[in-house]
């Protein structure tokens, strides 16, 4: 029988010939990523040596990455002071992939990693961020992990006790109509499987319309992966993966893709044709709670924020300004973006992006996770109501629990920024 | 079997915003965390708080509990409180993090109960005592049963660390 990708992937790291679902196996970490919870990390790692004898030894320094991204600028002294720690840290152990608060390199770990070429095709990547799955769109096996686990492999080198998963094939197939792209896609596949459709569980990405769609697609669908409780999405490596690391995250060395074989067995096959999707949108407060943007035009907005790990590429920041430019955002509603890196916002400052945002009355905030998990940059009032293009939309999520969050693409948030309310940016064309 | 009480219903989708809320993710030490468990739940975070509610107490809740960010803080703050969590199922990250903590989780497909039932919890299966309804326990993982056995991750892999010190 033959094997899936992430079982391949799972093989090589376990230096098995082959490994079956169910298979218990300690796989070799390839990249070890943490963001501000690293504070934690190195508490629970020097936890392990406690009365050991042993000194607290990385397994290898060159494998980790720290990225400071969900607090940035600090927004508190005890945040400023978690990071005080973690920079000591990263300074006393030598690791090289630590980004710090900056605009030329900083940004959102899970753009940090891939436009720096820290991923590869067939690697074995965990981070201590439930959306690692995001970097799956390399072709990599990637999945989040708690902070004492990660303490685990930054110890032992290896993840202990891995069950090898079973794997949903998602066959996508047909041409996505204008307005419409990969966020309505996987707003569309979580709101089919449900919030724990695909828990324990691999979604790998086929289909004509997944080869041609760009990595910075792929990396929205992958990210959301988890939200169907997946324990990772997996687009496998194609030419588009060799293009991206090279051309984008300059990778100069030979990339090895790995792909499933041909009779890999498949727990089963989820059809999706997106040539008649609609724009859709997650409605409160669960993230499967998906409905077709005609079934809530009109709600209005209080606070319009694109950005994020899921859409706030430069791809997603084009089209909101290409809809935005010349225009007004609503008086009501406020807007702000956050681009996932510095390499981005400068990228959209020099494509005009940024002018054509501010001019129509955006907020352009710094790279970073903003207000996506409710810790700082655009809190919400009693009652309000946010339109993001970010991945949850949890009660409390973005720190007011009296509020509501509604997910959509950058399409229809820029669209319904300038309406002020929930609006299909099919229509908004032909205003 | 262990008697418990039921202190807290919820149902499906519990994420762990509502369990250990984003905002006071700064706080990181297993020694602080339980004061922030459910704080948007204002009146059951004051007793937890009080010491009103007590340690082996039961939180019961629907499917997929624990769903969303993969923080912690969520796991330890409820360890803090030795509460048990009783649900039908657990989102993954959720269910790894408590196994390594320690924290107290038992998988009842169907489980139902109202607050101030009382539960009797065995290895194979809860009773409710209050409604007499009965309901299978899911065994945890067997990948991390050991684990369990070695009372959480930070122990399990400092006996691996040992272990590969003796042999060098």
């Amino acid at each position: 029988m033959g094997m899936t990708v992430v079982q391949k992937i799972l093989a090589r790291a376990a230096r098995k010939p082959a490994v079956a679902v169910g298979d218990v196996v300690e796989p070799a970490v390839d990249l070890a990523m943490s963001h501000e919870n690293a504070a934690l990390v190195i508490n629970q790692f020097q936890a392990i040596y406690e009365g050991t004898g042993l000194e607290p030894t990385l397994w290898d320094a060159s494998r980790i990455a720290i990225v400071f991204d969900h607090r940035v600028p600090a927004e508190s002294p005890k945040t400023a002071t978690n990071q005080k720690k973690i920079r000591a840290f990263v300074g006393a152990k030598d690791i090289a992939k630590f980004h710090d608060i900056r605009g030329d390199c900083g940004g959102i770990c899970h753009q940090i990693l891939p436009e720096n070429g820290y991923v590869r095709p067939g690697q074995v990547v965990v981070g201590t961020d439930s959306h690692t799955t995001s970097h799956g769109a390399l072709g990599a096996f990637a999945f989040g992990i708690g902070a004492t686990e990660m303490a685990s492999v930054w110890a032992l080198g290896y993840a202990v006790n891995v069950e090898v998963p079973a794997t949903i094939k998602v066959n996508v197939t047909g041409v996505m109509p204008p307005m419409v792209g990969p966020k309505d896609l996987i707003l569309h596949l979580v709101g089919t499987l449900g919030a724990a459709g695909a828990t324990f569980r691999v979604l790998e990405f086929h289909g004509e319309t997944i080869r041609q769609m760009s990595t910075s697609g792929r990396l929205t669908l992958c990210n959301m992966a988890v939200e169907a409780g997946a324990t990772s999405g997996i687009v496998p490596a194609d030419a588009e993966t060799l293009r991206y690391l090279k051309d984008e995250a300059g990778v100069l060395e030979a990339v090895h893709p790995v792909v499933p074989d041909p009779d890999a067995a498949y727990e089963r096959v989820v059809d999706v044709d997106v040539s008649a999707l609609a724009p859709q949108i997650a409605c409160p407060h669960t993230v499967d709670n998906v409905r077709p943007v005609g079934e809530v035009v009109g709600q209005h907005v209080d606070q319009i924020v694109i950005g994020s790990c899921t859409n706030g590429r430069l791809d997603d920041l084009a089209v909101a300004a290409r809809i935005l430019k010349g225009k007004k955002v609503a008086a009501r509603t406020r807007m702000l973006v956050f681009p996932a890196s510095g390499r981005i916002y400068q990228e959209a400052l020099a494509a005009g992006y940024v002018a054509d945002l501010m001019q129509a009355g955006a907020v352009v905030m710094n790279a970073g996770c903003g207000p996506c998990l409710g810790v700082h940059e655009g809190a919400l009032g009693d009652g309000e109501v946010a339109l993001s293009t970010t991945n949850r939309n949890f009660k409390g999520r973005m720190g007011n629990p009296t509020s509501d969050v509604y997910l959509c693409s950058p399409a229809v948030a820029a669209a319904s920024a300038l309406a002020g309310v929930i609006t299909d940016p099919r229509q908004e064309g032909e205003r | 079997m262990s008697a418990t009480t039921v202190v807290l219903v919820l149902g499906d989708d519990v994420s762990t915003d509502v369990i250990y809320p984003g905002r006071y993710m700064a706080t990181v030490l297993p020694s602080e965390t339980p004061q922030y468990a459910f704080a948007d739940l204002g009146a059951f975070n004051a007793k937890l708080k009080e010491g009103a509610v007590p340690a082996g107490s039961a939180v019961v809740a629907g499917k997929n509990f624990g769903c969303g960010s993969s923080r912690e803080q969520a796991v330890s703050a409820l360890k803090g409180h030795e509460l048990v969590v009783v649900a039908e199922s657990f989102a993954r990250i959720f269910l790894q993090n408590a196994i390594n903590l320690g924290l107290r989780l038992v998988e009842a497909p169907g489980v139902t109960a109202a607050e101030g039932d009382e539960l009797a919890i065995g290895p194979a299966e809860v009773v409710n005592v209050t409604s007499g309804r009965r309901c299978a326990v899911r065994p945890l993982p067997a990948a991390r049963q050991a684990i369990i056995e070695a009372g959480g991750l930070i122990a399990y892999t400092r006996r691996r660390l040992l272990a590969l010190a003796g042999t060098r």
